[in-house]
């Protein structure tokens, strides 16, 4: 799997600003990740959540700022890079390969650790077959481990909600990633979903993958997240453990708009 | 070796067709983000219906002034261009407006195929003469020669555009065609008719095809099943060397690319020291269309297309 | 065979039979279909041709999801290459030449073909690099013009050089020989007479065949499941880390290399080109050939191939004869009907059945109607 140094944060930006025409989308946001952590990333609709996503994971180009991936800066201007440096992530309103099945979904995601060319497909050689193998067995493994193994041979766009977006978890994870970065994985889900998704996330953070999510649902966050974030109107307005930024005056009137006493709610 | 002037003018003759051709390629794609791949060919059954008609006029009046005749022979060809144009939207791209958008291209083209064969059917494959029906004694003026022709082709392209503004802006059908191209659902919320807006937009941009193909007929005096295709292709270079979707863009990159036409043929041969010739006068076109969308895509005044997200 | 029938997967003993009848029927079809005369065959040999070409634009549209609508100009490319370098045509305008090569140009085709890809797909690589990141229409446009200039440049390098002697075209081109045997003349093995046009014929297949295996290969790799991902989704394929760019680039480049490669068949088949055979029309057939047959699925392409350059032949011999028969005269000539019905084919097969003739077959099914049966056989 991928090699971290155990003290460097697996993920640092700093100073990420964004503006799009007159709109300040990012001031000077940045975030330290550590290994092994699940770090969220809150805030009311519009506070540029999935901006900084987009910047971090090289769909937007900043106007500014400074990133570094487990210890080695990175300049997220190309998505594919990005994927290849290890970050992979997960879209809000799930982008996944419709007409393809689920394992051939799960198949495309280890492209970028694989490296068989036209040459070795068209001569079938030896050691391209050994690789589409491993890709193979490599994809039957994750979506055995986000359990749609018997999805398997179905049209993506054929499953049910819940086990697309479990399906574009399994293909994230097939980059072998070294920050999972997923965009409101619980969306849209049942409070029952949603404890399964709660499971598989503590699941694939026990097992070394470093998660960042954006999450609307403030109680699956503070049940699940190490670390937290919030930003309002593109700005960090807390930082911290859940607890310390539940009580943060500043995040209430975020969310609530004005002095509330607090109380942690389900904001869907 | 024709003077400066000289190739300004013939720049602005073809550029004039090109504006009002590249007119209707850019009202649909603003409206429906559709290449009309045909209209082309619908210019191609004005110019043709167009030039029956003045046979058969003059052949039954042979006293009619030539000008009488060019006006009857645009009198056929708008109402025939309108009805084609609107037939194929209604068989062809209607039924395929939320399909992907490879599906209303390759029926486009089809269509175009069908157009083009059925005009083989009715009229021949060879060359037809489109009769001089305007005086043609050259004219001296500014240092060039032009014709009667050239001139009416300048003026009323003029006319044509400057009348297309007004009613665009400052008509009640002009804001809801506006309104219909920037957001066809909130149009819809707000009484517009969508379907009945696109189907006029398709009218209009089929007038203006007839108009251009009888002038261009006139302009060259020939006229045959083939003759759509190129100025086609070059008018919607020439919107989108505007801005597609932008009416004034497309006005001004007909013109632009008439100059740009006109003064690389003519100087063409200087420039490459005689290796090349006029004879590849149709590959500035393309070579600019290739240059807009490799470096300046959204066009010289940008584009205007529908928020079909 | 499983491929064009999935169903055969579980019985191998009826796949490798249907197999081996289908070998027997291709090896026996010009001679079965010479009994109506040689055109025939030379219909079969051009179908092979346009299977080539079919699966090659293919891999552009029905693969990578490029619309590509100037794919002629790589067989305009390498057929031009082969006319070049094997015919008399640039020794006698180039008295340099003729002095450095007194034979003339013989190059053998086996030498011309590798060459005739590489510039095919440099061509390829060229014309794709600026202009692939255009969204689908203008993309289609683009490549329209480009397949239109090619074009024009061939009609008019003639002069002040006369490269490729304009709308004339460039004639007395060598034909194939293989191991000494020339394919022009007829083949006598002493059992069986083959003729030129069967020679071709059986050359063609076995190329066909070869295609047909690369491209299937291909479908099925890491490379292919980039290109579909890319049809599907591109945002979120770059998001896996595929190099979109690059790998479009190669799409285009290998559909170029196809057509390269069958145009220098051509040129040796036809012993003649000239830039009519190349036109806008040609393209465009070949897209017919492609999206009628069935977008990205390689048996339904092979279909639309064949039918879309048979029923033509088909067509002129018996539309001519029926018309007169019935008018006494002509009405509708047999170019002129081909031509309105691609266009009427394109039309009505996009407004009804869009996928194509042939599309893949869906795989997996709904899992909430799935009931007791396991999931259906992946494609």
């Amino acid at each position: 799997m991928s090699a971290v140094a155990a003290d460097a944060p697996v993920l640092r930006a700093a100073g990420v600003n964004k503006r799009f025409g007159g709109l300040q989308a990012l001031a000077d946001v940045g975030v330290t990740i550590r290994r092994g952590q699940i770090y969220g990333l809150i805030g009311p609709n519009g506070a540029g959540k999935t901006t900084f996503f987009n910047v971090i994971t090289g769909l937007y180009t900043p106007d500014s700022g400074s990133f570094e991936l487990a210890g080695k800066p990175y300049s997220p201007s190309e998505p594919h890079k990005v994927a290849e440096a290890g970050i992979a992530r997960t879209f809000q309103n799930i982008r996944l390969f419709p007409e393809m099945t689920a394992l051939e979904n799960v198949m495309v995601g280890r492209h970028v650790r694989t490296k068989a060319t036209a040459l070795g497909a068209v001569l079938r050689t030896g050691s391209q077959r050994a690789e589409e193998r491993a890709i193979r067995a490599r994809a039957l493994e994750l979506l055995d481990y986000v359990g749609i193994r018997r999805y398997a041979d179905f049209q993506a766009r054929t499953l049910a909600y819940g086990d697309q977006r479990r399906l574009e978890i399994a293909r994230a994870l097939a980059t072998d990633p070294k920050l999972l970065a997923l965009d409101e994985p619980a969306a849209g889900m049942n409070a029952t979903e949603k404890l399964s998704l709660r499971e598989l996330l503590s699941h694939i953070r026990s097992d070394g993958t470093t998660i960042l999510l954006i999450e609307h649902d403030v109680k699956l966050v503070m049940g699940l997240c190490d670390r937290v974030t919030v930003l309002d109107y593109g700005k960090i307005i807390a930082e911290g453990t859940p607890a310390e930024v539940q009580r943060d005056p500043a995040v209430i009137t975020a969310y609530l708009g004005g002095a509330h006493a607090p109380a942690p709610q389900t904001i869907s | 070796m024709d003077t400066f002037i000289q190739q300004v003018i013939n720049g602005l003759v073809l550029g004039s067709l090109y504006a009002l051709i590249a007119l209707g390629y850019t009202m649909v794609y603003g409206i429906l983000n559709l290449i009309n791949f045909a209209h082309g060919d619908v210019l191609m059954v004005g110019a043709l219906t167009a030039l029956s008609s003045i046979v058969l006029l003059k052949a039954q009046f042979p006293e009619l002034p030539g000008w009488i005749l060019m006006i009857a022979g645009m009198v056929v060809a708008i109402p025939t261009c309108v009805v084609t144009s609107l037939v194929i939207e209604r068989v062809a791209y209607r039924p395929l407006r939320g399909a992907p958008r490879l599906a209303p291209l390759i029926t486009a083209i089809g269509v175009s195929i069908v157009l083009q064969t059925v005009a083989m059917l009715i009229w021949g494959r060879s060359y037809m003469t489109f009769p001089q029906l305007l005086p043609s004694d050259p004219i001296e003026m500014f240092g060039a020669t032009v014709t009667v022709t050239k001139l009416v082709v300048i003026g009323l392209s003029a006319v044509i555009m400057i009348g297309l503004m007004v009613l665009v802006n400052r008509s009640k059908l002009g804001r809801a065609m506006r309104a219909t191209a920037e957001n066809p659902r909130v149009a819809g919320l707000m009484g517009v008719d969508p379907n009945m807006v696109i189907m006029i937009t398709f009218a209009i941009g089929a007038s203006l095809a007839a108009v251009a193909g009888v002038m261009l007929a006139a302009t060259y005096s020939v006229a045959h099943f083939y003759m759509g295709f190129m100025p086609g292709l070059k008018a919607f270079t020439a919107a989108v060397l505007g801005g597609i979707g932008n009416i004034p863009g497309a006005m001004v990159g007909g013109l632009l690319l008439g100059l740009i036409e006109a003064l690389g043929a003519g100087y063409i041969g200087e420039l490459t020291g005689g290796v090349l010739g006029s004879h590849y006068q149709d590959v500035f076109a393309f070579i600019v269309l290739c240059a807009v969308l490799i470096l300046r895509p959204s066009g010289l005044l940008g584009e205007r297309v529908a928020d079909r997200a | 065979m499983t491929l064009f029938f999935p169903s055969l997967r579980d019985k191998p003993a009826a796949a490798v039979a249907a197999t081996f009848l289908l070998a027997a029927v291709l090896i026996a079809a010009p001679f079965i279909v010479g009994t109506m005369g040689n055109a025939w065959v030379r219909a079969l040999a051009f179908a092979a041709l346009y299977v080539m070409l079919a699966l090659g634009l293919n891999i552009v549209v029905g693969f990578a999801g490029l619309l590509d609508l100037g794919y002629i100009a790589f067989y305009a490319v390498g057929a031009y290459m082969y006319a070049l370098l094997a015919s008399p045509h640039l020794t006698s305008n180039f008295p340099a030449l003729a002095a450095m090569f007194p034979q003339g140009f013989h190059n053998s085709i086996w030498m011309v073909i590798p060459l005739g890809a590489a510039l095919a797909a440099f061509f390829g690589v060229v014309l794709g690099a600026p202009v692939l990141k255009l969204r689908g229409d203008y993309l289609a446009i683009v490549t329209l013009g480009f397949g239109e200039i090619i074009r024009i440049f061939l009609n008019n390098l003639n002069a002040p050089l006369n490269f490729t002697n304009g709308p004339q075209g460039i004639t007395m081109i060598d034909p194939v020989e293989i191991a000494g045997i020339s394919f022009a003349r007829t083949l006598d093995l002493g059992f069986v007479k083959l003729p030129s046009v069967y020679l071709y014929y059986y050359l063609f297949l076995i190329l066909t065949v070869i295609t047909i295996i690369v491209c299937i290969r291909l479908q099925d790799s890491r490379l292919g499941r980039a290109w579909m991902a890319i049809r599907e989704d591109d945002i979120a394929a770059k998001a896996m880390g595929i190099n979109v760019r690059n790998v479009k680039l190669l799409a285009f480049a290998l559909g170029a290399t196809f057509g390269g490669v069958s145009g220098t068949m051509f040129a040796a088949f036809q012993g003649f080109v000239s830039p009519e055979s190349f036109s806008l029309m040609e393209s465009i057939i070949v897209l017919a050939m492609v999206v009628l047959g069935g977008l990205g699925h390689i048996p339904g392409v092979i279909l639309g191939a064949i039918l879309l350059s048979v029923f033509p032949e088909v067509l002129r011999h018996t539309v001519v004869p029926v018309q007169n028969q019935l008018f006494g005269h002509v009405i509708i000539d047999a170019e002129v009907l081909r031509m309105m019905l691609y266009g009427l084919a394109m039309v009505v097969i996009m407004l009804y059945r869009p996928k194509g003739l042939w599309p893949a077959p869906e795989h997996g099914v709904n899992p909430s109607t799935r009931g007791s049966a396991k999931a259906g056989a992946a494609g």
